[in-house]
């Protein structure tokens, strides 16, 4: 396509795999068990209750078995990977301060060019430490607090203590379990009340070490009638062995107040992204989900709504693009438990080369939820017949009068509208990705500009790697 | 012959399955000349159009395709589009996410190897847009998508004039249209003929065909050409029907 040229376009198409070789400061054995755990903690330098938090996940790791449904899980192997691998580096203010090696990595990620044009505040993640955290003057000024989880517990105890996986329980099953036992790293955010943040605040996790885990810790809490866009990337370069990601995301939307995540995930291929994010919205709070997940070998994500205050709000845009050696089993859940409470599913995925979508959507409207309304709409696109594509809706409603619409279609690229596409002059590969992205505009849209095009960027890397 | 722009020599075609379809094909478009192709319905008309273009369904067990002296017989659609073949659709595709507009330009930049200039690009289409009595807002909605039976169809017009070809193949462009439809359609044809250009329409109906100077007129009956001959053969064929040539069909039977 000869779309208008963005710096997107322009950019090495291989931007995500690079090796940083620089050794880590500090790094765990590999393998998990209780020294691992200590040793992270002693590290850190953290309060006991954490420590024993620590402890207690981990006990309930051992307990919880693996989940018994979505894809097989058999390749990975705990006892093969560095769950803390700490980069040769400290906290820094300004980019100058970084490790060279390490801000080469982000300069290339776009990251720091980023936060110069859009962004009011940015966080960077490299393995399982933040290197960077900056918010703009005028928005900390608001009072808005954004800065890494380490700094967090030390300066915001109280709130952090508050919160943290109590929206996301260690028991609640064996990677919240695991995450709770080895977490580290991450972003902390509190908006306070009525605070409106009117440019998006970034946090970048990239995951550089071979064979390494992450397990960065994401809390973000709106005090009533805030409102806040928080953007979340992700990338790592490919190696032979299996990664781990199995990070945490907690959200806390107050009254009247008004969340939008958004996450574009570009892990490399050997990653097992085993993530797990949560919302809880208060009366008439609203939390939008964006969610384009294009990397990882094996992905289990399904960010998670619980709609607790009358009249709260829900809506989930997710995208999904496997291709091959690719399972990416996404979704959303959604929990109706008050009155007049509204909620959209809107999700698309796509299959190429063998690759397989699986596409969860599970609405849960309780007897308390009177005049909720919920509305599911799954669109799946196979581009060829070694692919497959699984919708797999469920539905516990509880209420009389709830209003619920479903819809799901599951279709295979149109090969007259290629035949059409290319009767005007277009290459097939070019057709192609011309349905493709328009098939993915309805969510291309819902991003912020730039990461339209990245995403754009990355279906047309991946659609370039599918025809010959 | 220098004058030659599409020269179809014996050429015979099949579904992948050998299912016959069109059998020994003869037919020759010079430069600026408007051809014919009318015959009852399965008789492999818009198989024959969809053939021109290359569609992969359909295999070319014998003869060969000509396109200004060139062998496009084993070709790409794409690059048969880019020699500047054009192909307008009996159900033209509605694909979404692109705009009418930015298709159009893409695919003239993707024919031409230029980069076209999008506000002149623009204008120009509007143009063309207001010469068939389109509202010029259609440029910005998604290729064909919602559009009516014949705002599909004048859409084809609209990419005919704008892609610039020099063979027009047109499948059925008239069918379903209104009386002033069919008009503005008809006006569209004769804006695209020039010396240079050439047309081959495919048709049911006649009235399409009053307004437009036709050189040749040619009677497809069951996947063979069974008469050629002027215009006056659209005469006899609005007072007797396709009657007197049925019997004339080829081997190809439709069982």
């Amino acid at each position: 396509m000869k779309a208008e040229k963005t710096r997107f376009d322009e950019m090495d198409l291989s931007r995500y795999d690079f090796i940083n070789e620089d050794e880590p400061a500090f790094r765990v054995e590999k393998g998990l068990n209780e020294t691992v755990v200590r040793t992270i903690s002693k590290e850190k330098d953290e309060p006991s209750w954490m420590l024993e938090h620590r402890l207690r996940s981990l006990k309930t790791f051992y307990k919880v078995p693996l989940p018994v449904w979505g894809p097989n899980l058999d390749e990975l192997n705990l006892d093969e990977i560095i769950t803390y691998s700490r980069p040769d580096s400290g906290m820094n203010e300004s980019w100058e301060s970084v490790p060279e090696g390490i801000r080469d990595a982000f300069d290339r990620l776009g990251i720091p060019e980023a936060e110069k044009e859009f962004l009011g505040g940015v966080g960077a993640q490299f393995d399982s430490e933040v290197v960077y955290h900056k918010v703009r003057k005028e928005v900390a000024g608001q009072g808005v607090i954004y800065c890494d989880m380490r700094t967090a517990l030390r300066e915001h105890e109280a709130l952090v203590k508050k919160h943290f996986m109590r929206l996301v329980p260690p028991s609640d099953h064996t990677f919240a379990a695991l995450h709770g036992a080895l977490w580290s790293g991450g972003s902390f955010v509190h908006v306070p009340k009525g605070v409106k943040v009117s440019i998006p605040l970034q946090s970048y996790f990239r995951l550089n070490a071979e064979g390494a885990g992450q397990f960065e810790h994401t809390l973000i809490i709106l005090e009533p009638g805030a409102d806040l866009h928080f953007i979340e990337g992700c990338s790592a370069p490919r190696y032979s062995v299996i990664n781990l990601h199995a990070g945490c995301v907690e959200l806390f939307v107050g009254e009247g107040a008004r969340l939008r995540y958004s996450t574009v995930e570009n892990w490399s291929k050997n990653m097992m992204n085993l993530n797990t994010k949560r919302a809880r919205v208060e009366k008439n709070g609203s939390i939008e989900w964006v969610s384009g997940s294009f990397g990882s070998h094996i992905s289990m994500l399904y960010p998670s709504s619980l709609l607790v205050g009358e009249g709260a709000h829900s809506e989930f845009t997710g995208i999904s693009f496997a291709g091959k050696g690719q399972i990416l089993d996404t979704g959303t859940k959604v929990i109706h438990s008050s009155a007049h409470t509204t909620s959209s599913v809107n999700t698309k995925s796509i299959a190429k080369n063998g690759g397989h979508c699986i596409t969860r959507s599970e609405v849960i409207i309780t007897k308390a939820a009177l005049h909720s309304k919920a509305t599911i709409s799954c669109e799946s696109l196979m581009l060829d017949s070694e692919s497959r594509s699984d919708t797999i809706p469920a539905m516990d409603i509880r209420s009389e009068d709830a209003d619920i619409g479903h819809e799901a279609r599951i279709g295979r690229i149109s090969d007259k509208a290629i035949f059409y596409l290319m009767s005007r002059g277009l290459s097939e590969g070019e057709a192609k990705e011309l349905i493709v992205r328009g098939f993915a505009e309805p969510i291309a849209k819902a991003l912020p500009m730039e990461y339209a095009v990245e995403m754009n960027t990355l279906i047309k890397m991946e659609m370039e790697g599918s025809i010959g | 012959m220098q004058s030659d722009l599409l020269q179809i020599n014996a050429l015979t075609v099949t579904l992948e399955d050998q299912t016959p379809l069109l059998n020994g094909i003869d037919l020759t478009v010079k430069k600026g000349e408007v051809h014919v192709l009318m015959g009852p319905n399965g008789a492999g008309k818009s198989t024959l159009g969809n053939v021109l273009m290359g569609h992969p369904d359909y295999r070319v067990r014998a003869g060969s395709i000509r396109f200004d002296g060139q062998d496009v017989t084993l070709l790409s659609t794409e690059k048969r589009a880019k020699l500047g073949m054009f192909f307008s659709f009996q159900n033209p595709e509605e694909v979404s996410g692109i705009t009418l507009e930015n298709f159009l330009r893409t695919a003239k930049s993707s024919i031409t190897g230029i980069e076209e200039n999008v506000f002149i690009f623009n204008l120009k289409l509007k143009k063309i847009m207001e010469s068939l009595h389109m509202d010029p807002l259609y440029a910005y909605r998604h290729l064909n998508v919602g559009f009516s039976g014949g705002e599909k169809k004048k859409s084809e017009i609209v990419q005919l004039l704008a892609l610039d070809p020099r063979l027009a193949i047109l499948d059925e462009t008239d069918s379903g249209l209104d009386v002033d439809a069919v008009r503005i359609v008809s006006q569209g044809i004769r804006q695209f003929h020039t010396p240079e250009n050439s047309l081959l329409i495919i048709t049911h109906n006649t009235k399409i065909l009053e307004s437009i100077p036709v050189d040749r007129v040619h009677i497809l009956v069951k996947g063979s050409i069974v008469a050629s001959g002027d215009v006056s053969l659209i005469k006899t064929i609005e007072e007797e029907g396709f009657a007197p040539f049925v019997g004339m069909g080829g081997e190809v039977d439709e069982s």
